[in-house]
């Protein structure tokens, strides 16, 4: 299975992310923003950090990079692309996946482990996990999902909502929320479920010496579900 | 020729900075605050000199760029 990461000015989980990809058998190959064509893949990652300074609003100015009509036109043919904490903020500012990202509600830094309970698992992400929560980590500080009621709607019609913060135990309330979200959203889905967008980091879950081994569930199992 | 904009939340979306600085204003004695919403102001230097096809040009901007429509309204000022 072939990946691509793309790398913006200020992109900073891009080699966590390869390092994550590559552990679990993924050819991967890093894509510099200004490149206009993408290398043949099965999977694209928007890697975390803060591209362009975080200027303007979180994920603006990457979403207009060149290489980003390539991955928006990759994911618009069926395309399996996933943006990650950055990358999320990159994917709802092209347009892919729907609603924003605001600044977190008690306006904090969060750089925590979180739980997220798997909302769906009719798609090739979460298809096959047996677990109904996971343990990921979260490190922003513009990660509260905002949307319309309208757009709501829609999102829970077409169960676009992929993972929502919970406690260990999987429930899902207020108290459990980090910034604000609208509904406890840590991830979405686009219609079709072949985009992911996601504030929490798996790849910083793929070694039980650093934080846990959640992510490595996560990272098996897609690489299983693309093959 | 200048066209500012202003860009401002829109109504029901949450401003977490709006209020820590009206609580902020609050302490230093301006009671008679009522909200603070926090925008962001643009100045955009042009080279286009007809005023209508200047905000038109930056319409546009507002709509690809300056502002993200979920939830912000855009207000092109004419320029003076």
């Amino acid at each position: 299975m072939k990946s691509s990461v793309i790398t913006f000015p200020g992109s900073n989980c891009d080699r966590d992310i390869d390092v994550a990809l590559k552990k679990f058998g993924f050819k991967n190959k890093m894509v510099w923003h200004a490149d206009a064509e993408l290398p043949k893949s099965d999977l694209i990652v928007l890697p975390g950090g803060f591209s362009y300074g975080d200027y303007l609003r979180c994920g603006s100015m990457a979403s207009k990079s060149k290489i980003m009509q390539s991955v928006i036109n990759f994911a618009n043919s069926g395309g399996m692309v996933m943006g990650i904490c950055n990358g999320f903020q990159i994917l709802v500012e092209t347009g892919l996946v729907p609603g924003v990202l605001l600044r977190n509600k008690y306006l904090e830094f969060i750089c925590k482990n979180v739980f997220v309970k798997i909302n769906n698992k009719k798609n090739k992400f979460f298809g096959n996990v047996d677990n109904e929560v996971l343990e990921f980590h979260i490190a922003h500080n513009e990660g509260n999902f905002f949307c319309t009621k309208d757009q709501l709607k829609e999102i829970e019609d077409n169960e676009q909502i992929a993972i929502n913060y919970c406690d260990k135990n999987g429930k899902i309330a207020e108290q459990f929320n980090p910034n604000g979200s609208v509904k406890n959203i840590a991830g979405i889905f686009n219609r079709k479920k072949n985009v992911l967008g996601m504030m929490p980091h798996p790849e910083r879950m793929i070694d039980i010496s650093l934080s846990g081994e959640d992510g490595s569930i996560f990272f098996n199992n897609l690489i299983n579900n693309l093959k | 020729m200048k066209i500012s904009v202003v860009i401002t939340l829109k109504k029901d979306v949450l401003d977490p900075q709006g209020k820590v600085i009206h609580q902020t204003l609050d302490g230093m004695g301006f009671k008679d605050v009522i909200e603070v919403r926090q925008g962001k102001y643009f100045e955009i230097d042009t080279k286009e000199t007809d005023i209508e096809k200047a905000k038109t040009k930056v319409e546009e901007m507002c709509k690809k760029l300056l502002a993200n429509l979920v939830i912000e309204n855009y207000k092109i000022i004419d320029p003076k």
